[in-house]
């Protein structure tokens, strides 16, 4: 069982577009996770039908019980998050800024403070309408780890993978380079970097691959919306020469891309379009070069 | 006047509105950019400026002083973060783990884990045409970006007073990078593109402005590219829609090499005049 991992560093550079189509094409030979858990998108094209479903905690909130509470102000000295401010003559936690250390409740002279497990999301394995199972998330609005909820997300898709005999694991990752990335990255054979000849898209580019590196995890490249800036094309171009990282296809700049989103399907379900094939043919070589 | 630009799904235009508004608000005002987004920080990239100044950025971490230790454990037993591990005859630290709550150091009776700094990122000072721009850059491989936007907001705070307005391209997503940059804004501005993904993670931006108690308003950009999913949401929700940013090539190529679009494009120069009038009523609806 392999395991591709998509990401783009820059957001809106279709990633997730380019991720659905990757699972249309190659249908029930894999298990779907979408890692994107922040704004998790790719459901609204494979449209899944959740098979379970299961709350998700992670970490811990300080509470005051006020009843015990004598006042001392140790905690708000102790807190590093100013997250327990002395509002209306007493001490109260602000959920969104404590961090569940648990510093607060060890020093607390009188134990008025405990910490509760925090549910930060919900994880669902769905089938969807290409044969395919799908891991996928909600993470709760300002909810912290979703770091965890990523390595979740993916484990689950593994597990099934492997129950269910599927060749591969395809992850839709998140953007940036922090913790979400990281965990998205941890553990994957091949990445696909997706891109767009912007300086910005190059200049996010630059950075993840930076991480990619680390991991040490072949990686191949999809440019969209090639077409859109020659100059910038090219520097990416050179830029996936030097570092050694499979061009794996340009797409043209098209706002068919949009319209099949606008219709709840991937690019490859839209016959007669360049994008469709190029997406094609980028499926074939992944395959070869997983080895598959 | 602090105000947060934000969104939900990354690549709706944070950075372009954020750079474009930033430029044509100096033309009258005081005007800070700071791009929050410390990750993938792009802003800069539109931007023509001069660097004023570079500081390197770090945060505390416990750091293991072995000659005065008893290894009697307290450290793991306090670190919720499994942050710090007592192995054998060594306490190993793992600051990609810490969270800095410094309670292994405070709590250790012997004060063998000192708190040091340790580099995170690079924070800068540029003059823009007619307005300032500070940056703060997450180095590779360091996975928590909230320190340093927290430092972030803490130095724009400390040199600009409250005359001046503060504009903030914030990261995407809906997690604590996000709450972190927005918690402290006056009003947050939230930009979307009129597509299925574009209103799916607009409503979880409105979910958390809300749950911030947060003034917000949306602007579509890309506007004609997709369908009315967008509008007949907030115009459902009651949420006031500021400007539409229209699509075109021409925008889309201007972007692709780092130029604003204001200059080349009336009409939506146009647009953010409205941004900038809701921007100023704001300010005086505060005064009053």
């Amino acid at each position: 069982m392999k395991e591709i991992v998509v990401i783009s560093g820059k957001g809106g550079t279709g990633k997730t577009s380019i991720t659905a189509s990757l699972a249309y094409l190659g249908a029930d030979s894999m298990v779907i996770a979408d890692c994107d858990v922040d704004a998790a998108d790719m459901h609204l094209l494979m449209r899944p039908e959740a098979v379970s479903s299961e709350g998700f905690t992670s970490g811990v909130l300080a509470v005051i019980d006020q009843s015990r509470c004598i006042g001392c102000g140790r905690c708000a000295q102790a807190c590093r998050y100013d997250a327990i401010p002395y509002r209306d003559g007493q001490y109260t936690v602000t959920p969104l800024d404590c961090e569940g250390c648990g510093y607060c409740a060890r020093i607390c002279p009188v134990g008025a403070i405990s910490m509760v497990d925090q549910l930060v999301g919900e994880w669902y394995l769905s089938t969807t309408r290409t044969g395919a199972s799908m891991v996928h998330a909600r993470l709760g609005i300002g909810a912290e780890n979703s770091g965890k909820l990523v390595a979740k997300v993916k484990n689950e898709a593994k597990q099934a993978a492997q129950e269910q005999g599927k060749q591969y694991v395809l992850v839709d990752g998140s953007p940036g380079i922090g913790c979400p990335v990281v965990s998205s990255l941890s553990g994957a054979d091949f990445v696909v970097l997706v891109t767009e000849p912007t300086v910005s898209g190059l200049h996010d580019l630059q950075r993840v691959y930076q991480l990619v590196k680390r991991f040490q995890i072949p990686a191949g490249c999809i440019i969209n919306k090639a077409d859109l800036n020659g100059e910038v094309a090219a520097q990416i171009h050179d830029f996936l020469k030097n570092e050694q990282i499979v061009h794996i296809a340009d797409l043209p700049y098209d706002e068919a891309f949009t319209r099949a989103m606008l219709e709840g399907k991937t690019i490859v379900e839209v016959s007669d379009n360049p994008i469709g094939e190029a997406l094609s043919d980028s499926w074939l070589q992944i395959q070869t070069i997983l080895g598959e | 006047m602090k105000v947060a630009i934000a969104s939900g799904k990354g690549g709706t235009g944070k950075t372009t509105l954020s750079t474009n508004l930033a430029s044509y608000l100096a033309q009258d005002h005081a005007i800070v950019l700071t791009d929050l987004d410390v990750e993938e920080p792009n802003s800069g990239l539109f931007i023509e400026k001069t660097l004023k100044y570079e500081q390197k950025r770090s945060r505390m971490v416990p750091v293991w002083e072995s000659s005065t230790c008893t290894l009697c454990g307290r450290c793991q037993q306090v670190c919720n973060f499994h942050a710090v591990i007592k192995l054998g005859r060594e306490i190993m630290v793992f600051p990609e783990l810490c969270h800095g709550c410094y309670a292994c150091s405070e709590l250790c009776p012997h004060n063998a884990l000192p708190m040091q700094p340790t580099p995170m990122g690079t924070l800068t000072a540029s003059a823009a045409g007619g307005f300032d721009f500070i940056e703060s850059r997450l180095d590779v491989g360091q996975e928590q970006a909230v320190p340093l936007i927290a430092q972030t907001l803490a130095h724009v705070d400390e040199h600009y007073g409250d005359e001046v307005i503060k504009l903030y391209d914030c990261p995407p997503g809906t997690s604590c990078p996000v709450i972190e940059s927005i918690k402290d804004a006056d009003i947050v501005i939230l930009i979307t593109e009129p597509t299925p993904f574009g209103l799916h993670d607009l409503s979880l931006a409105v979910e958390t402005a809300r749950k911030l108690g947060k003034e917000f308003a949306v602007v579509i950009n890309r506007h004609g590219i997709g369908d009315d999913g967008v509008a007949e949401y907030c115009s459902r929700e009651g949420i006031k829609v500021l400007a539409k940013i229209p699509n075109s090539r021409k925008a889309a190529e201007l972007y692709s090499n780092g130029e604003l679009m204001y200059p080349h494009i009336p009409e939506i120069a146009q647009q953010l005049e409205q941004v900038s009038q809701y921007i100023m009523g704001q300010m005086n609806g505060g005064e009053a």
